[in-house]
């Protein structure tokens, strides 16, 4: 067996949910990792749309900004910004969305904007960018995030984009007809909604994990599947893509122009 | 009717102390060297508009030229955080600064609204978050044929809007190739415009794609050509975007001091020109 990281361990299951007829709107960091590794394993032909208006694209390296020249020299074709948002994202023409964040709670909302008081931050975030749209237009959402008790809480700071909201059918009763997230992939486990609840339950966890370790790094009494899956270990030719792709990656984005 | 301007000139001419500006440009074709000239020329109490705020907005920031931000993701892409957005929302320095925050749906709309000459831009967004709760200026609206509930906000009609291009020709067409942005909706919404260029040529060329997106003559203000002007955001087809400078720019302006030393050597003692030696075609099969 192979050795590998906790982190490789997640973008290598984040990867293996994803099929080679999806259509996926790549979010910038861990999800564009996970995809990218997809296209160059298992799913050569999956459809990778980033919000920067690039259509089918095949990026050599993975991009450090949203809409690097990379992307779109390797894309299908590049729309504008509003197009992208207006007919593709709102138009319903894609399946999943892959997004990351910096909190989340039990029901999979996210929040990317801040920790603290909106009007006195503790610590400014970015903001929601793309996901406030992407969490209700797309099919279903897949999220990767590296747990910790930081990052996976009782109560969100700030709901930039909503997952299942309370939990049972208060998703659907906003009006929102897409399925929201389905997949949350962390460096310790794979956790899906439970149906009924809504409520994000371990359904499989990867090797070497404990239960024990999945509750401490989590901020909320965590739900286990009545049958948990063991996650399998990363392959020889997993790792092999993963790692060529990330080096390729350091050295493209270290070089001066 | 597009003006072929130095940029200094350009700058006094369209943008105004108290300004709603609006520097765009998505990764691609961010115009450095437009926003380094606002600085020098010291114009204070600006709205600045962006959907991606990244260096060059810390920087107007910073240096004090900004009294509101407008925006849908501020941060510096794959890097982390802005830290004079960060000090300037957090500790009010070197002034406090306002905000108001949207998503990228929301601002897209928005601007494609007012190159339109809509009063406001409707779209299926903002459902169940919070933000709806930050800003007051979301509301919803019913369409009236279905009665689905859609969200609205009013649309952006900046005082200028200012963009970088690869090419204009001497009648001030303007050329756009790559990631294209929200820049054509923001020039068209704006009254004044500033567009900087890699190269003002004779004639556009027309036989690679008949569609590369043109700004006509009679759409923009003022033509500037500053060669290399989106460094270190790049210019498809002339260089790539320095990544590295962009993780550098993390130690560069984490603190007060560091950041106010590197824009005195190199935007307050410096001009257009400085960004000439970032300038180079990257392939010369374009014409």
């Amino acid at each position: 067996m192979a050795d590998y990281t906790p982190k490789e361990m997640m973008t290598i299951s984040a990867a293996r949910a994803l099929k080679n007829d999806d259509i996926c709107f790549v979010g910038i960091g861990q999800p564009s990792a996970a995809c990218n590794l997809a296209r160059l394993t298992h799913a050569p032909c999956i459809t990778l749309i980033y919000e920067s208006g690039t259509l089918v694209t095949k990026p050599n390296v993975l991009p450090l900004s949203i809409g690097d020249g990379e992307l779109c020299e390797m894309a299908l074709t590049t729309v504008s910004v509003p197009e992208m948002f207006r007919h593709w994202l709102q138009g319903g023409r894609i399946k999943i969305g892959f997004l990351g964040g910096a909190q989340i709670d039990k029901y999979a909302n996210l929040n990317t904007t801040v920790v603290g008081p909106y009007d006195r931050p503790k610590v400014r975030l970015p903001g929601g960018g793309g996901a406030p749209e992407i969490a209700t237009s797309c099919g279903e959402i897949f999220i990767i995030m590296t747990q910790s008790k930081r990052s996976f809480v009782e109560k969100l700071d700030f709901v930039t984009s909503i997952g299942h909201v309370f939990g049972g059918d208060s998703r659907a009763k906003l009006g929102v007809k897409t399925k929201g997230p389905t997949k949350l992939i962390t460096d310790l486990a794979l956790w899906e909604p439970n149906p009924e609840t809504k409520e994000m339950t371990v359904v499989s966890i990867h090797p070497g994990v404990t239960r024990e370790q999945i509750q401490e790094s989590t901020g909320w009494k965590v739900a286990f599947a009545d049958k948990v899956a063991e996650t399998p270990v990363p392959t020889a030719r997993e790792l092999e893509v993963l790692r060529d792709l990330q080096a390729r990656t350091k050295r493209a984005h270290s070089e001066a122009a | 009717m597009a003006r072929i301007s130095s940029l200094a000139e350009a700058i006094r001419s369209a943008v105004h102390d108290g300004d709603t500006v609006a520097l765009e440009g998505f990764t691609h074709l961010i115009p450095h060297a437009a926003g380094h000239e606002i600085i020098r020329q010291g114009r204070k109490w600006l709205t600045v508009i962006r959907m991606t705020p990244d260096l060059i907005y810390d920087q107007l920031i910073g240096m004090g030229c900004v009294a509101k931000m407008v925006f849908s993701w501020g941060g510096n892409p794959g890097v982390g955080s802005l830290h004079r957005f960060r000090d300037a929302l957090e500790n009010g320095w070197p002034n406090n600064l306002e905000i108001e925050e949207h998503s990228h749906a929301a601002m897209a709309n928005a601007y494609e609204a007012g190159a339109a000459g809509l009063p406001c831009a409707i779209f299926r967004g903002y459902i169940g978050g919070d933000l709806p709760k930050v800003n007051s200026k979301i509301k919803r609206i019913t369409c009236p044929f279905t009665g689905e509930e859609l969200a609205a906000i009013p649309a952006h009609r900046p005082d200028v809007a200012i963009i970088h291009a690869q090419r204009a020709d001497k009648t001030g067409n303007v050329m756009i190739e790559g990631v294209l942005g929200v820049q054509k909706e923001a020039v068209l919404a704006s009254r004044r415009s500033v567009v900087t260029v890699e190269e003002i040529v004779d004639e556009l060329p027309g036989g690679r794609s008949l569609n590369a997106v043109v700004l006509p003559h009679w759409t923009v203000g003022h033509v500037v050509e500053v060669p290399g002007g989106a460094f270190p955001s790049y210019a498809q087809g002339y260089y790539p975007r320095n990544n590295n400078f962009y993780k550098q720019w993390d130690d560069i302006s984490r603190e007060r001091a560091s950041f106010l030393a590197w824009m005195k050597t190199n935007v307050l003692e410096k001009g257009p020109e400085a960004f000439d030696r970032y300038a180079r075609r990257q392939h010369a099969a374009a014409e």
